[in-house]
């Protein structure tokens, strides 16, 4: 925690308990007296949505696991039983399947103004890396949790996701008959699957725990940049940033509600109400959205190793950035240059979801052919996610280190006040 | 302890760094073979249990599959493909025996001898496992759905990402109408 401890306890029991255990001590610096930069824009605020997501997928999911049956046999007639016979099962169901989509659409939001207002350089780099820890833990349990309901999609994807692995040289073939317990995905691998679907939630609890704990050593980043200097720069957490947290969150649960109620199978697939069936692979199988992106860039490969190579390689770079970028202004709000190479690569993210979802030999512009390179046509999607995938690693690993050395950057203003309460000396 | 020790030894027998040493090494091999130990049957878990690894083999009579046809059986929870080729199909996969591939092969070492209507093969693509469809792709064997890798009518890969011809497992011809996979 950032200074001195203002807490003063006002009860009799609140003294006695703050010698013993200083815990609503440790409350009130974190989260009522706890300096903000007084500059936060609403892209801050989906740290707590993302708390409050997390909260609602345990609480949803402990309450499911009470009426799920891990077996091949039975999985996926228990999920139809919680839809149609458990007392608001259909509610709890889709509250944790759309949670999860809204789960992504936050964190996503989350890094994203990490990237653009530079919250992983110095001195955050832990931080960073311990939110990228909470991603990847985030990523295998919802791959773990799309396969529980055994549906084809649950099957099928749990079959290429694990197969993943058997791209490595010598020891792969070993780690999937290890990961399957089996000779293919079966009850072994599905339950498994379960036990770790629910134990890595709390996983990611404990990560959150010292992600948050590394926020408050080295203090918030805020728009432009530039760390708190007075106190003039910065306000109490509460009510300031508990309030707008807690606005930002309530339009979240009305998005959140809009799909449970609205639309609760717009973000999943329908063959996934068919159950499992190892003979048969759907003719179009695709991952759930938030993984799309990967999926492209390790369709875009030809080759096998390297697919899967590209694709963990694509996640390698989002740990690596804080060495990636040379630059010393972390907003790009004064990195003109920065800026428009960062909304390409949201615009390449975006594209490359796209091109996941689709079949890698559909034509981009429908009944126009061109040049056949590498076995595919330049008007394919394949091809469109190869352009994307090189922009993706280009960002990463051209952009970012030369852009810091070469750019011009803007001048920036002194303090966070003094745009804000005049008196600084740039304008 | 050390009172009576002390006269002969240099060091009281505590302080020897030789003896601090032994102790210090047994005892940090103990317990790192002890943690290894411990950790052993929590990994070895993992594996298939004896249950899955006793999957009997399978036996399935020719007769039902019709020239052309292809069935697919479960084996070891795993597609497997038999299809009993025509005349046509046969000619088309020796005709590129020496056409290049990724994973070159010749028609001939992918079946029985004097049996080349009868291919028998894993059903599971060796990209990521899709099970590919029958009659699909440009070659006329099988297409795979979930990454478009293209095998042609011997199960040879001929274009896309999977980096290795359908597996042809271990079977033997019983009889000329049965065989026996595993």
């Amino acid at each position: 925690m950032s200074g001195h401890s203002t807490y003063e306890p006002k009860t009799g029991f609140e003294r006695w308990l703050d010698v013993r255990l200083p815990i609503v001590r440790l409350g009130y610096d974190s989260f009522v007296d706890y300096p903000t930069p007084r500059n936060l824009n609403y892209w801050w605020t989906f740290g707590g949505i993302l708390s409050l997501c997390l909260g609602v997928q345990i609480i949803s999911g402990i309450v499911l696991a009470m009426h799920y049956t891990p077996s091949a046999g039975a999985a996926f007639a228990s999920v139809e039983h919680i839809m149609r016979d458990v007392n608001y099962g259909w509610l709890l169901r889709y509250m944790h399947a759309n949670g999860a989509s809204m789960f992504f659409i936050a964190v996503y939001i989350h890094m994203l103004r990490g990237v653009y207002y530079g919250s992983y350089k110095a001195p955050r780099e832990v931080l960073w890396i311990l939110g990228c820890v909470i991603y990847l833990l985030m990523m295998a349990t919802a791959f773990m949790g799309y396969v529980l309901p055994w549906g084809q999609m649950s099957f099928w994807g749990a079959t290429v996701i694990t197969n993943l692995f058997s791209a490595l040289p010598v020891v792969g073939q070993a780690i999937t008959t290890w990961l399957w317990g089996g000779f293919a995905v079966d009850s072994a691998t599905l339950n498994r699957f379960f036990s770790l679907h629910y134990l890595l939630p709390f996983m990611i609890a404990g990560v959150v725990v010292l992600h948050v704990w590394a926020l408050h050593v080295v203090g918030q980043n805020n728009p432009t940049g530039i760390d708190p200097k007075s106190k003039a720069d910065t306000l109490p957490f509460t009510p300031y940033a508990t309030v707008k947290d807690g606005f930002a969150m309530s339009l979240f649960l009305i998005l959140f509600a809009v799909f449970i109620f609205f639309m609760p199978n717009a973000m999943g697939h329908p063959d996934n109400y068919i159950p499992a069936n190892p003979m048969v692979t759907p003719p179009h199988i695709v991952p759930e959205w938030y993984f799309l992106p990967f999926y492209a860039i390790l369709r875009a490969i030809p080759d096998k190793l390297m697919g899967v190579l590209a694709m963990f390689g694509a996640i390698a770079c989002i740990f690596a950035l804080p060495w990636l970028d040379t630059s010393k202004v972390k907003s790009m709000r004064y990195r003109p240059q920065a800026k428009l190479y960062f909304f390409i690569f949201l615009v390449a993210c975006v594209v490359l979801g796209f091109c996941g979802a689709r079949l890698p030999d559909d034509q981009v512009i429908p009944g126009l052919k061109t040049l056949s390179v590498m076995d595919s046509d330049l008007n394919s999607f394949v091809w469109l996610s190869r352009i994307s995938t090189a922009y993706y690693f280009g960002y990463f690993l051209l952009v970012m280190p030369l852009l810091g050395l070469f750019e011009k950057p803007l001048p920036t203003p002194e303090t966070i006040s003094s745009p804000v309460l005049g008196g600084d000396k740039k304008d | 302890m050390a009172s009576t020790a002390a006269d002969a030894a240099p060091h009281p027998a505590g302080d020897d760094p030789s003896r601090r040493d032994f102790i210090h090494i047994a005892a940090i091999t103990a317990a790192a073979g002890g943690g290894i130990a411990a950790v052993w049957p929590f990994v070895a878990q993992m594996n298939p249990s004896a249950d899955t690894l006793a999957l009997a083999s399978v036996e399935y009579d020719l007769t039902k599959v019709e020239a052309g046809q292809q069935v697919t059986i479960n084996w070891r929870g795993k597609p497997l493909f038999i299809r009993n080729r025509t005349a046509g199909q046969i000619a088309a996969a020796v005709k590129d025996d020496s056409a290049s591939m990724k994973d070159p092969q010749t028609d001939e070492a992918r079946h029985k001898p004097g049996k080349a209507e009868w291919l028998v093969l894993i059903g599971s693509c060796t990209h990521l496992g899709c099970v590919p469809t029958v009659g699909g792709g440009e070659y006329g064997g099988w297409f795979c759905p979930c990454h478009g890798s293209v095998y042609d009518t011997s199960g040879r890969i001929r274009k896309g990402p999977a980096p290795l011809n359908l597996a042809v497992p271990d079977y033997a011809f019983l009889s000329d109408t049965k065989v026996k996979i595993g």
